[in-house]
């Protein structure tokens, strides 16, 4: 009898069976099967109350406040992310590591504890309590705390892209076009943007994601007032603990899909760009 | 600025390229206000009762029940994950078949999908009536309202990181050194184990501590699966929550500062481990 050959390398046919299986069933049953329902769900009493659910005032409030945060949270971390990483990886200085650290720091903390920093500063008991009160300043369980909240947990987002990605491009072309008589601010323009383009895409894209669908840090902040404080995911809640579920998986597959754009432009981006990305993102 | 509109930089500037100062100061300046200020406000707070006054507010049962749930748990999930991960890496990393492009993507969706979402979704599914929880209420099992329905979240919230610090290592370590182990008379098996994991080793324990660190922290996707009773399923997030609802803003607080402080060890675990990595490069 003759034995085939077979790489050393190559798995037997049964243990690949064997462990994309494994794979399958995990994603299908842990990831797939709960974005099934939610459509499901949403969809359970037909596409006419689908609608409704959508149009119900609270919950056009809840988008609308929603957009608002994002739409203030997401241009101040880009900008943020944009002169952080000029200012890391175009020039030398004593604790740049320790900088960057500090910068990823808010993903490491819990959004509940995110949320409460704002209410030991602002809030009745907090730091500027009295003054805001006696000032007539709403600041916690109004859209600046909401605001605020969204720019800590989305805070490191852009920033740790474009760091990375700034640093690998090094400084050669910047410095060719100062040296050349461009101003600083051509150079940026001109030179630096058109090389990040892609990369501030990248984040922004998952920064925005975020910024709307972020629960913990946003509901300690809000007050959850019905119709006035409570974003998308937070009318989630409120929904879903009235037992409107209907309600409460309608909105959530609006947010739902809004993942699922992300996730697509993400994968998009990573197989046309790759190259113009970090290079975490290469394979 | 001269005739010819030539910038020269200035004699005491050590840098070519202008804004360093404009961006340094900017990136300071936001850092501080948004971050760092109000973390600084957390952490003084429980102390205004001294330590005996944090250690008042810590070592209620309720509280380190709580802590005991979110870090056990955590722990427990970020195992599974590596487990998990290990494998759904190699198959997507090593295997070529149709949809691999599509699981890949699917991966990151815990990170894509509001958690809120993902909490009821999971609860959901997993509540005695819904389409996984009644296939396992015939065996007596329940997972959905008791400490099983917080491993689940975590284990959900965890994947991403574990299967994503590994997919790159796993494909840059390449087949070479796994053929130079079989040329040298190694079994497949002990490729694996004492090449290949090894190897892997570095990647595997940063998921696991990205996991970990993520699942201690969550709060949206484990609150409604949960079921929050005291003592048992309710984890330490929410009872900061709970206790700012009853203005204990110095028991919140000393809740938060233990939860900072497992942040700030994870975090120096990590930069410890990726030095490590970068060293066996």
């Amino acid at each position: 009898m003759t034995k085939k050959l077979v790489r050393p390398t190559e798995d037997p046919l049964w243990l690949k069976a064997l462990l994309g299986a494994i794979t399958v069933g995990f994603i299908g049953i842990l990831l797939l099967l709960p974005l099934v329902l939610v459509f499901k769900e949403a969809f359970a009493e037909g596409v006419g109350p689908f609608f409704e659910a959508i149009v119900e005032p609270d919950t056009l409030a809840s988008v609308r406040l929603s957009l608002i945060a994002a739409a203030i949270a997401v241009p101040l971390n880009s900008l943020f992310g944009v002169a952080a990483a000029w200012c890391i990886a175009k020039f030398d200085f004593p604790g740049k590591t320790f900088l960057v650290t500090l910068i990823d720091l808010p993903f490491s903390v819990s959004p509940v504890v995110s949320g409460l920093i704002y209410v030991l500063v602002f809030g009745m008991q907090g730091w500027f309590g009295k003054y805001l009160v006696g000032h007539d300043i709403h600041i916690l369980f109004a859209l600046p705390g909401i605001v605020l909240a969204t720019i800590f947990v989305t805070f490191p987002f852009v920033a740790r892209e474009l760091i990375p990605l700034m640093q690998d491009q090094g400084r050669d072309e910047e410095e060719a076009a100062a040296t050349l008589g461009a101003s600083g601010l051509g150079t940026f323009l001109r030179v630096t943007l058109p090389n990040i383009k892609w990369g501030l895409l990248y984040s922004v894209l998952l920064c925005n994601a975020r910024a709307l669908g972020e629960f913990g840090a946003v509901s300690v902040v809000s007050g959850h007032i019905r119709g006035v404080t409570n974003t998308m995911p937070l009318h989630v809640e409120l929904l879903y603990n009235n037992y409107d579920y209907v309600g409460a998986f309608t909105v959530s597959a609006l947010l739902a899909m809004l993942a699922l754009i992300t996730l697509a432009l993400k994968s998009l981006l990573e197989w046309r760009y790759a190259d113009e990305l970090a290079a975490v993102h290469r394979l | 600025m001269s005739a010819i509109g030539l910038k020269i930089p200035l004699p005491r500037s050590r840098h070519v390229l202008p804004g360093f100062s404009l961006s340094l100061g900017f990136t300071l300046f936001y850092l501080a206000g948004i971050v760092l200020i109000p973390l600084l406000a957390l952490v003084i707070r429980p102390f205004e009762l001294g330590w005996d006054g944090f250690w008042a507010a810590i070592s209620t049962p309720r509280v380190l029940a709580s802590l005991r749930l979110s870090f056990g748990m955590s722990a427990f999930a970020a195992v599974i994950d590596s487990v998990f991960g290990f494998i759904v890496a190699w198959v997507l990393v090593r295997y070529r078949f149709p949809g691999r492009g599509f699981l890949d993507a699917v991966i990151d969706l815990p990170f894509a999908l509001p958690t809120a979402v993902a909490g009821i979704a999971l609860s959901t599914l997993y509540a005695p009536n819904g389409w996984i929880g009644s296939l396992l209420v015939p065996y007596g099992i329940r997972i959905a309202y008791t400490p099983w329905g917080v491993l689940v979240a975590m284990i959900f919230i965890g994947l991403p990181f574990s299967v994503r610090t590994l997919e790159p290592v796993l494909g840059e370590i390449g087949q070479e050194v796994e053929e130079a182990a079989a040329t040298l008379g190694a079994t497949r098996v002990q490729t694996i184990t004492k090449v290949v994991i090894p190897m892997l080793m570095p990647a595997l324990l940063t998921g696991a501590a990205m996991a970990f660190a993520r699942g201690v922290g969550e709060y949206g996707s484990v609150i409604f699966i949960a079921g929050n009773i005291p003592m048992v399923s309710e984890i330490a997030p929410l009872l900061i929550v709970t206790k700012l609802e009853q203005f204990d803003y110095a028991g919140a607080a000393a809740i938060g500062v233990v939860m900072l402080a497992a942040s700030f060890i994870m975090l120096l675990a990590l930069n410890g481990l990726q030095a490590w990595s970068a060293s066996r490069r």
